[in-house]
């Protein structure tokens, strides 16, 4: 049991990421990766809410009628958004304004509906709080990862700090590079996956 | 506001989905042949437009007058879900052969940021109207559809090209939007 408890915690992180595996919730991985603090930002935002939706589908599972679950657990997911939307307007209004449209924009990211749907409705609090975590630190992983790369390629700094003089290549901190970066992580990924089978 | 500017704007300059990254999904998911993704844009314009009148109206006339803007994104989420099943019954009933060519892309469309986050930035942009909001809608479909056929396009041809293993299926397919964002950018002093 604590075994398999241990895995529905780690398959998040790299072995069913679901950035670069599952390739759910595209859209803020590309968006808001132009520096590493800002998908840093996003994807401990959407942390919060997987985790807590997570915990409230979980803990509804036995009342939501079977027909209209997937209203519910939209209705769960926007207010768990909206009360995240509304603490980062207080507390960190700089992220905020940067991450800008994308925060709003949780409701729709499919990996919280999919985790909700296809985990947390089938299983304990405990388990579904588990796979929320792991799979929130899976994604928010992914974000830090693409915008560290982005960020040194682009603007030869990391988190903020200029570690070298000079321009870096513009095109990395634009739309073409979040596209570009994204496939080349995958196609690494793929490769070492790969190495590992064999 | 001019029309004009605003059509331009919204399908080359700042394309939905390769410079506002709105919509990644369905533009990943569908774009494998371009018969699929000519059906998808369909929906989407359909569901986009209603949307954006129906938001529109919902954010000046309930939720500014209240005082309750914190719940746009609750009600925008609930009024497009509400909708997408509101076109497929309708569709059902008046119109079979469009259902029958759209029906199974519009239950995806409820996950589809793109229609909310069309929504959202219509209403959030204080020179729009109702009239400058459906415009904005419609050139903003359009923008997605003609992304979504031009990389359908082009993913028919990337299934000849002899590449390295690793970069097969998605990777290549993220190098090519890439290249074809960074074409569009060549737009960017229209506008």
């Amino acid at each position: 049991m604590n075994e398999n408890r241990k895995s529905i915690f780690t398959r998040g992180l790299i072995k069913e990421n679901a950035v670069f595996v599952m390739l759910l919730g595209l859209c803020p991985v590309l968006g808001t990766t132009t520096s590493a603090i800002n998908g840093l930002g996003m994807g401990i935002a959407t942390l919060f809410v997987l985790v807590l939706s997570n915990l409230v589908v979980s803990m509804a599972k036995s009342f939501i009628p079977d027909k209209v679950r997937i209203p519910a657990y939209i209705v769960i997911i926007a207010s768990f958004v909206t009360i995240i939307q509304l603490l980062m307007q207080a507390y960190t209004p700089a992220l905020y304004e940067s991450l800008g449209i994308f925060i709003p924009l949780i409701v729709v990211n499919c990996l919280i509906l999919g985790r909700a749907e296809a985990f947390a409705s089938k299983n304990s609090l405990l388990d579904s709080l588990l796979d929320g975590l792991g799979m929130g630190l899976g994604f928010t992983f992914a974000l830090t990862l693409l915008g560290a790369i982005r960020e040194i390629l682009g603007s030869l700094s990391l988190f903020g700090f200029s570690f070298m003089e000079g321009d870096g290549m513009l095109v990395f901190v634009l739309a073409p590079g979040g596209f570009l970066g994204l496939g080349y992580i995958i196609a690494v990924m793929n490769r070492l996956t790969k190495k590992k089978l064999k | 506001m001019d029309y004009v500017l605003i059509i331009i704007s919204a399908i080359f300059v700042n394309n939905i989905v390769l410079a506002k990254f709105l919509g990644v999904c369905p533009f990943m998911g569908v774009s494998t042949r371009l018969s699929t993704a000519v059906g998808m844009t369909g929906a989407v314009t359909f569901v986009m437009v209603i949307a954006t009148v129906f938001t529109y109206l919902i954010q000046n006339y309930v939720l500014v007058p209240y005082g309750i803007e914190f719940m746009q994104t609750i009600t925008f989420i609930l009024v497009i879900a509400f909708l997408v099943q509101l076109v497929e019954i309708v569709l059902k009933k008046v119109s079979p052969p469009l259902y029958q060519a759209l029906g199974i892309y519009l239950p995806l469309i409820t996950t589809n940021c793109a229609v909310l986050g069309v929504a959202i930035l219509a209403v959030g942009n204080r020179d729009f109207g109702l009239m400058e909001s459906v415009v904005f809608a419609a050139a903003n479909a359009i923008g997605f559809g003609l992304a979504l056929a031009t990389f359908a396009g082009l993913r028919e041809h990337m299934e000849l090209a002899d590449i390295p293993s690793g970069m097969k299926g998605i990777p290549i397919a993220f190098v090519t939007a890439g290249l074809l964002a960074l074409a569009f950018m060549g737009f960017s002093g229209i506008a």
